[in-house]
């Protein structure tokens, strides 16, 4: 169920999307950068300075002549604290901008493709799924892009500082840091692909175990199966074992990498400068400075390996991102689009094949004449619900048309289609908050005696007058706190305060016990009586109260 | 959270090899540092000061030392690799058994598909906690012993020093955590709200674009993203006085240490050699305590996993039967003021219950949707102990029989059968594990699933994704069936079988289950009336589980 060009890759990179949304926090980023680097500096400083004083020290100057050097060791180690503190405010202040921009765009793209959605963007877990995906924005800023931008400067300085005092000394400092940025990032994401690759397939048969044992615990318990499914996950999970221990062997090959370049460089910098020390090329108080200032520069850039992990795993979230930013609408607006014709309604399907990927009805023709019932029925996968999706203009057909009045929906807006034509189907959703804020979604700026008229007609007055917070009762997360009946009773009385001209009641019973069901059926069509209706069921019952019934043949 | 839990030690044996190696190596890493820093203090001085080669055994030394650190820290590494490997695996093969053992809703107010991702993905973040978070925590101990035992006899001074100011860490640490703690508490409930809100509107797309509201929305997500991020950045701006403190605590050490070993190298109460061991040692040891306040998050999460297994773990087992093995012959079922309740609910899911089922009887349970009638089921399952009255089948008490040995005598029929992911034949065979092709072919033909079956592209050797994906309701609840007949129990509890099918399908299922009743004693939920047509008579369950009334139903 895809609507993404297939193949296609998307127009929007991740890095893109990050560049775009993170555009207006541009100027906090380099602060926090410059702030980072800072701190990074002060470390580097507080070393250099430390080993030139003390080394000064022990040709026993007066001691003003190490006053300078005593004021900045101390001003580095204040500063650092400092700095880093002040770098990592402004760092997530300019992340969190980010992300509220990113939201927003996301949001804005997820609305222009809902219902239709994208592959994996279809079940109920897509707002916590994207929510999720969104917040990876801040990883990038805050673990990502900050440390290596105050890493490349701290670098930069580092080794222009020990190449002015001996090049040499610069030189492998350079190096060192290039492996250390570049190289063990490499190595490590290249050991971690390695064991993923081994251990994922082993994983998806632990969790299928998994998945078998604890979902179908009562099937395997009342079978009395338990033990044979126990003993295959404990078999998937030693081979897991066994693989995982087999890929220990590359884990540390990064981080052993990382301390050998460091001290590679130390002693380089030792043999070189002692050569120049006694060649007279530098004095032997700056010796003790190109030694051991890699020291403190290869700890100013130890957590960048750490930072490179952390970008592969936030890049797969933001392109998910991206894909939902990028998507094709399923019922792109026109670009010049035509004016909402005057009532009374007819909406026709001509010839109608359509589908969110395969088409799920063929050669449909339909008419809903004004003030006119028509059922819809036919067994579960028979297209009824594309039959809806079309009517609200959620979805274009594949071929034929759908009019309005005679105007093809694709020459109209999708937001004027919807004024006409509302849809109650088995997803309408409740927001967790009041009874009257839900019911104010259908009209804004509705007044008390208007709700009370829909809950009536909803057959929900009294129930609603008997709760002790009346109209301001929760409805709880996904309108859990009210029943199954009631959640559909409460959409219906939302749909009639919104009062569209035509109704189309998409299986509005479905997942309701028996009894429940059929009330709601019954009272539905009573209170959208005089209305043009559209009724789409599986429920032979239901077919009664209507003009006219339309059957689509299973598939 | 408590940074190392005794309960890991205990669940997990690897954990206790893996601490001691890391112990070992933490130790062999420190003193491998200091000598470290010894050749190069002892190398730059002889350079500096006596004009002296580097000798080539100081250099081999050093290089020899840095290549024992690598090894140290590759080692380090492998092991804590190999050690998350060996405890996830040694606490899931705990977990396992222990949630089977504990039966069907065993964890009562835990979700199925919770446990099933903390037995997998869940257990996986203890690769951090094992690779990062331990080991640090190990080295914070150990390093500043070794540095100071090696600093105490070189600069009584500087080690003071440092002795004073490591602890001040720590305590700082703690302080400022308890504060963050307390301003996180009072944030969170706002924090929780607006980020709920987000997940409620993304939720809820579809009917809002329904209701043209879905553009206006952009603006209100804008709006609370950035009273998050204010609301976020008051919290941090107080959590990241952690940082502060921390950095300054060790960064104005090392500085303080630095210029107060200057000062006596100047008056001559130091050596230049043993300044520059000083000045190298003093940052390291404060090193590993400033880090470990870096992997804190990523071992929580799998801290939070391990506790959530410990919970599990500490549930003690039901103690539900005995070992009295099922009176022989065609048992009747006999319930006696039988209350059932749901674990954490305050009303009872069926309250005096009082039943008789004859041998060879078909009965309904009937009743609104809640009533119990499956929580009933689940009681002659032995899923769950009553909490009064008692369940007598053939005149013995259920609770003193081999549940195990009674579950054999039964074939049921949940209300969605769990498809295991393996072959369909393998699905059917659930019900009697030695059956041949021709029983499952049979079984299956009696349930009307033959025809489906034969026409899935691999026949009965179709294998199911996870959890049946891809098989419609119907011919789930038909495979489910086919169990049943191969099953061959004398007593058949069925869960309302044609629950969430069409019309027509629910015929074809009722007419198997009249085949599957012949002659056995049938238990049957039901909320149809054709189903229910099907019983001798009916037991019907009050809306609270009240009353229970007995009827004959009308031949």
């Amino acid at each position: 169920m895809t609507v993404t060009r297939a193949g296609a890759a998307p127009r929007t990179s991740w890095l893109r999307l990050v560049l775009v949304t993170a555009r207006p926090a541009l100027p906090r980023l380099l602060v926090s950068a410059v702030l980072g680097a800072g701190a990074g500096a002060a470390g580097v400083g507080l070393m250099a300075c430390a080993a030139w004083l003390i080394s000064r020290a022990a040709l026993h100057p007066p001691v003003l002549q190490l006053m300078v050097a005593i004021v900045a060791v101390r001003a580095f180690g204040i500063g650092r604290g400092v700095l880093r503190y002040l770098e990592r405010l402004t760092g997530h202040d300019a992340a969190f901008r980010a992300l509220v921009a990113l939201r927003v765009r996301a949001y804005r793209g997820l609305a222009e493709v809902a219902p239709g959605g994208l592959a994996g963007f279809r079940r109920g877990d897509l707002a916590e799924r994207l929510t999720a995906d969104v917040d990876a924005v801040l990883d990038v800023l805050v673990r990502v892009v900050l440390p290596y931008a105050a890493a490349l400067l701290v670098g930069v300085g580092s080794v222009a500082l020990a190449g002015t005092l001996l090049p040499a000394a610069g030189l492998a400092l350079a190096v060192a840091l290039i492996v250390l940025a570049i190289g063990v990032p490499a190595v490590q994401a290249g050991a971690a692909r390695r064991s993923d690759g081994r251990l994922a397939p082993l994983r998806g048969e632990l969790a299928t175990h998994t998945v078998d044992l604890l979902h179908g615990l009562p099937d395997l318990t009342a079978f009395g199966a338990t033990g044979t499914h126990l003993a295959a996950a404990a078999d998937a999970d030693r081979r897991l074992r066994a693989a995982g221990e087999r890929s220990a062997a590359t884990a540390g090959l990064g981080s052993a990498a990382a301390v050998l370049v460091t001290g590679a460089c130390v002693l380089a910098g030792l043999i070189a400068g002692a050569a120049a020390v006694r060649a007279g090329t530098i004095s032997g108080e700056l010796l003790a400075v190109v030694t051991l200032t890699p020291l403190a520069v290869a700890e100013a850039v130890s957590g960048l390996p750490a930072a490179a992990q952390r970008l592969a795993g936030a890049r797969a979230a933001l392109r998910r991102v991206a894909e939902v930013v990028d998507a094709a609408p399923p019922a792109p607006d026109p670009a010049d689009p035509v004016p909402l014709p005057a009532g009374p309604y007819t909406l026709r399907l001509h010839d109608v094949t359509a589908g969110w990927a395969d088409p799920a009805v063929r050669g449909l023709d339909l008419t809903l004449a004004p003030g006119r019932r028509v059922a819809l029925a036919g067994p579960s996968g028979a297209g009824k619900s594309t039959v809806a999706a079309l009517l609200v203009r959620f979805l274009d057909p594949q071929a034929g048309r759908v009019t309005l009045n005679g105007t093809d929906l694709r020459d109209m807006r999708g937001a004027d289609v919807r004024r006409v034509v509302g849809l109650l189907d088995d997803r309408a959703y409740l927001f967790d908050t009041g009874i009257a804020a839900n019911l104010r979604v259908g009209r804004p700026g509705a007044t008390e005696a208007e709700l009370w008229q829909a809950l009536a007609a909803a057959r929900l007055e009294d129930w609603v007058r008997s709760l002790p917070a009346g109209l301001d009762t929760e409805v709880g997360e996904h309108g859990m706190a009210v029943s199954g009946g009631e959640r559909r009773r409460l959409a219906l009385a939302r749909l009639l305060l919104a009062d569209p001209p035509v109704l189309v009641l998409d299986e509005p019973a479905e997942h309701l016990d028996e009894p429940t069901a059929a009330a709601l059926t019954a009272d539905l069509l009573d209170a959208t009586h005089g209305r043009t209706v559209l009724l789409i069921t599986h429920r032979e019952a239901d077919l009664s109260g209507v003009d006219e019934v339309i059957r689509l043949p299973g598939r | 959270m408590r940074p190392l839990d005794p309960r890991l030690l205990r669940y997990a044996r690897a954990t206790r090899a893996f601490l001691a190696l890391t112990v070992g190596l933490g130790v062999a890493g420190a003193v491998l540092v200091v000598a470290q820093a010894s050749l190069l203090a002892t190398g730059i001085a002889s350079v500096f000061l006596d004009g002296a080669v580097l000798s080539p055994a100081l250099i081999a030394g050093l290089a020899g030392t840095v290549v024992a650190r690598a090894a140290v820290v590759y080692a380090q590494e492998r092991a804590a690799a190999r050690a998350a490997a060996a405890a996830k695996s040694q606490l899931r093969s705990r977990l396992l058994p222990h949630l089977v053992a504990l039966g069907p809703g065993g964890m009562p107010g835990r979700r199925t598909g919770e446990l099933s991702t903390l037995t997998t993905r869940g257990l996986d973040a203890l690769d951090a906690y094992f690779a990062r978070y331990l080991p640090q925590l190990v080295l914070a101990a150990v390093i500043p012993v070794v540095m100071l035992a090696r600093l105490f006899p070189a600069d009584l001074i500087a080690a003071v020093t440092i002795l004073v100011t490591l602890p001040l860490i720590p305590i700082f640490m703690a302080l400022v955590g308890l504060h963050t703690q307390a301003a996180n508490r009072r944030q969170f409930r706002l924090l929780t709200r607006l980020s709920h809100h987000f997940l409620d509107v993304v939720a809820g797309l579809t009917t809002l674009k329904v209701f043209g509201r879905a553009a206006a929305q952009a603006a209100t997500i804008r709006r609370v993203s950035d009273d998050q991020r204010r609301v976020t950045m008051r919290t941090l701006r107080i959590a990241f006085l952690s940082t502060l403190v921390l950095e300054l605590v060790a960064t104005l050490s090392v500085a303080l240490v630095a210029v107060g070993v200057g000062l006596r190298l100047l008056e001559g109460d130091l050596d230049l050699a043993t300044a520059l061991l000083v000045l190298i040692l003093a940052p390291e040891a404060y090193l590993p305590l400033r880090q470990v306040g870096v992997h804190y998050h990523a071992a929580a999460e799998g801290l939070a996993a391990a506790e959530e297994t410990f919970a599990v773990l500490d549930t003690p087992l039901p103690g539900y039967g005995g070992d009295a093995a099922p009176p022989p012959g065609p048992a009747g079922i006999e319930l006696s003021g039988l209350v059932l309740r749901h674990p954490g609910r305050d009303r009872p899911a069926v309250e005096d219950l009082t039943a008789r089922i004859r041998p060879g009887e078909i009965v309904a349970l009937t009743g609104p949707s809640g009533c119990g009638k499956s929580t009933v089921l689940a009681a002659l399952l032995g899923f769950h102990a009553p909490a009064a009255g008692r369940i007598a089948v053939g005149g013995a008490d259920l609770a003193g029989l081999d549940l195990a040995a009674w579950r054999e005598r039964l074939a049921w029929v949940p209300q969605r059968p769990h498809l295991l992911a393996a072959s369909v034949a393998d699905n059917i065979r659930l019900g009697r594990p030695g059956a041949t092709e021709a029983e499952v072919r049979a079984a299956a033909e009696a349930a009307g699933a033959d025809r489906f079956i034969t026409a899935l592209p691999g026949g009965y050797d179709s294998v199911l994704g996870d959890d049946g994906a891809g098989v419609s309701a119907g011919q789930r609840q038909r495979i489910a069936l086919a169990r049943a007949f191969l099953r061959d129990a004398p007593v058949v509890l069925l869960d309302e079988p044609t629950a969430n099918l069409d019309d027509a399908t629910a015929a074809e299922v009722q007419a198997s289950i009249r085949r599957l009743a012949r002659g056995r004693t049938v238990v049957l939920a039901a909320h149809r009336p054709e189903l229910i047509a099907l019983a001798d008579r009916e037991i019907r369950l009050g809306a609270s589980g009240k009353t229970a009334t007995t009827t004959a139903v009308p031949a």
